[in-house]
């Protein structure tokens, strides 16, 4: 299983950067979610997979041994949240810079670099 | 218990929060907001004196021992940086006052600033690495939205590449913090601290430290990775300039000097050789880079980087007087470049322009700004007897006594190029006569604030330069503390229960 995630995670990085390298603004954030989620991804499957039990200790007991850790899947949540706020952002950010600019295409948006 | 500590967090989300809340009434916003940040000063100022007298201290949130609960640690450099932040919030949001135009203020300038506010110090104070990534991400919402606040063509143009690179160097920090998770089991970063050392791969704990230079020297804009701050830095109002240019890439070298001094000591000759060299080029190309420019703002953005390079290249150094150099000349510069910055507000809103060659006479015309900008000017460019001239002094006697002498060379190098900058600047604006066709405004209402706040800064660049002996005392407690992370581990696995 961690395998073929590998291979996702790797898919997800690749097409990722590669949206990233492509002229139009909307490919752009494409390429920054796909980004984000293969990060996602990347966390939770090195936090290791497994098949235990959820971690829900039962009244009484201290600790339970042999349940899956809980926390990467916290960080994921909260890193999606994060990663949906920031995307909306960069939508509106991109469609003002069109209605603005004229154009998606990024080659266009040179006027600050030089 | 220790309250001392969420208070530099607390009290911005307050008044954020307030100015939300009084979204219709600008003068309410901005009495909150200054009130606020006095405030936020005098904690700051009380935190450091706390730290020391006291040492590091150090709280558990929520109530869980750590490494489980949420901790927020104040060492001596948090504290320094924290205390930094207070002075410039206040002489920022002064400026403001004076300088930010209505739309903006009436559009959530106020509780957006705020909001920044808050980001930064909970990236200063926070001891999980988990909640720095947070942090970081509370600080560059915000500073998204102010950079692109007032829509115009070069401000979107700037945002959408600030965006990007931002949420790159994101997803690369998010990866990183994964696989620690994964590797050590921890995210607490004084327990972090213990677990690295003893990995039982230690190649790769170095793939990850090097993966976390990516990260924040993305944020923190070194070579190879700076050129998204030159297109952007430039294109907002001067007070966001101003804070993002002082401020916000600080953050990231601070991030990275956290990481590099706590976490990834397995194998400082690696590691650490590579951050050497890379803050020796950053520092080279940044200060090339500035030679060429003719904006006012681009220019003072281009020199962003090459001080950036001194930064890391203490860090580099890696010793205790290096680290205390390091932290002295980041005080120094978030004090001085914010002040060059809010000089070309004041030169913007005689001539309304930024390009050099159309401005001209100003010194003629307000000889007060022209020697505000010379004091800063130079001690940006390192001449006794102020502040920069101490920062480079000790980092070039720390790369001497490890006999680094290629590195030093180019600092020094560098310093020279950076007077040649800034007495381009000061003879294109301030010395040559005034272009015929560049308009001149009057100054106007609002004049008054502005200058308060540059004068402000041009008299603490002063200050740190005279007063270099005390002051550099609690930055060798700092470097001390950088360079032995023991106090700091145990300040943090120490404590138990929350306030």
């Amino acid at each position: 299983m961690e395998a073929l995630l590998a291979i996702v995670i790797g898919v997800l990085y690749a097409s990722g950067v590669y949206m990233l390298m492509r002229r139009s603004i909307v490919k752009l954030i494409i390429g920054l979610a796909l980004l984000a989620h293969g990060a996602s991804l990347l966390v939770f499957t090195a936090a290791g997979l497994t098949r235990a039990v959820p971690p829900v200790i039962p009244y009484g007991e201290k600790a339970v041994t042999g349940v899956a850790d809980p926390l990467p899947q916290a960080l994921i949540l909260t890193a999606i949240v994060i990663s949906f706020g920031v995307q909306a952002f960069a939508m509106v950010l991109a469609y003002r810079a069109y209605q603005t600019v004229g154009t998606d295409d990024l080659d266009d948006m040179k006027a600050t670099d030089t | 218990m220790n309250s001392l500590i969420v208070l530099p967090i607390l009290l911005p989300l307050l008044v954020g929060a307030a100015c939300v809340v009084a979204w219709r009434y600008v003068a309410a916003q901005r009495i909150l907001t200054l009130a606020g940040s006095i405030v936020y000063l005098a904690v700051s100022v009380v935190l450091l004196e706390r730290v020391a007298s006291e040492g590091i201290q150090a709280v558990q949130k929520g109530d869980w021992i750590a490494p489980f609960g949420i901790t927020l640690v104040a060492d001596m450099f948090s504290a320094a940086m924290v205390a930094t932040t207070g002075v410039v919030t206040l002489v920022i949001v002064v400026y403001s006052l004076g300088s930010m135009d209505r739309p903006r203020e009436a559009w959530g300038y106020y509780p957006l600033f705020n909001i920044l506010i808050m980001g930064v110090s909970g990236a200063f104070l926070t001891g999980d690495i988990f909640n720095l990534f947070v942090w970081f991400e509370v600080l560059l919402i915000s500073s998204f939205v102010l950079l692109a606040l007032g829509g115009e063509r070069a401000q979107l143009e700037g945002a959408i590449k600030y965006v990007t690179l931002n949420l790159v160097a994101s997803a690369f920090f998010l990866a990183a913090v994964g696989i620690l998770y994964a590797m050590a089991g921890s995210l607490n970063m004084a327990d972090l601290s213990q677990r690295l050392g003893s990995a039982a791969d230690p190649g790769l704990v170095t793939t990850l430290a090097v993966l976390f230079l990516v990260a924040f020297g993305i944020k923190g804009a070194i070579f190879p990775l700076f050129f998204w701050l030159p297109a952007s830095y430039h294109t907002p109002p001067v007070a966001v300039s101003a804070i993002f240019g002082g401020l916000l890439t600080k953050v990231g070298v601070y991030a990275l000097i956290r990481v590099f001094t706590l976490l990834f000591l397995n194998n400082v000759d690696y590691t650490h050789t590579i951050i050497l060299w890379v803050g020796a080029i950053t520092m080279v190309t940044g200060v090339l880079g500035a030679v060429a420019q003719y904006e006012f703002r681009r220019l003072l953005s281009f020199h962003i980087v090459s001080q950036i390079g001194y930064m890391v290249m203490g860090l580099g150094f890696f010793t205790p007087l290096a680290m205390a150099g390091t932290v002295f000349f980041i005080v120094h510069n978030i004090f001085v470049k914010t002040n060059l910055f809010l000089v070309s507000g004041v030169s913007h809103r005689i001539h309304g322009t930024y390009d050099l060659k159309k401005l001209g006479g100003l010194y003629r015309a307000h000889p007060w700004v022209g020697m505000l900008f010379l004091l800063s000017a130079l001690s940006l460019a390192g001449v006794p007897p102020l502040s920069g001239f101490f920062g480079k002094l000790v980092l070039v006697k720390a790369g001497l006594g490890i006999e680094q002498f290629v590195v030093v060379a180019a600092a020094l190098g560098v310093s020279l190029l950076t007077l040649f900058s800034m007495t381009k600047i000061w003879a294109e604006a301030f010395w040559k006569p005034l272009p015929e066709g560049t308009e001149t405004h009057a100054p106007g209402a609002g004049m008054g604030p502005m200058l308060g706040g540059i004068v402000t800064l041009a008299v603490l660049a002063v200050v740190m330069g005279v007063a270099a002996g005390p002051l550099f005392v609690l930055a060798q407690q700092a470097g001390e503390q950088l360079t032995n992370p023991a106090p700091y581990i145990e300040a943090v696995l120490r404590v138990r229960g929350g306030s």
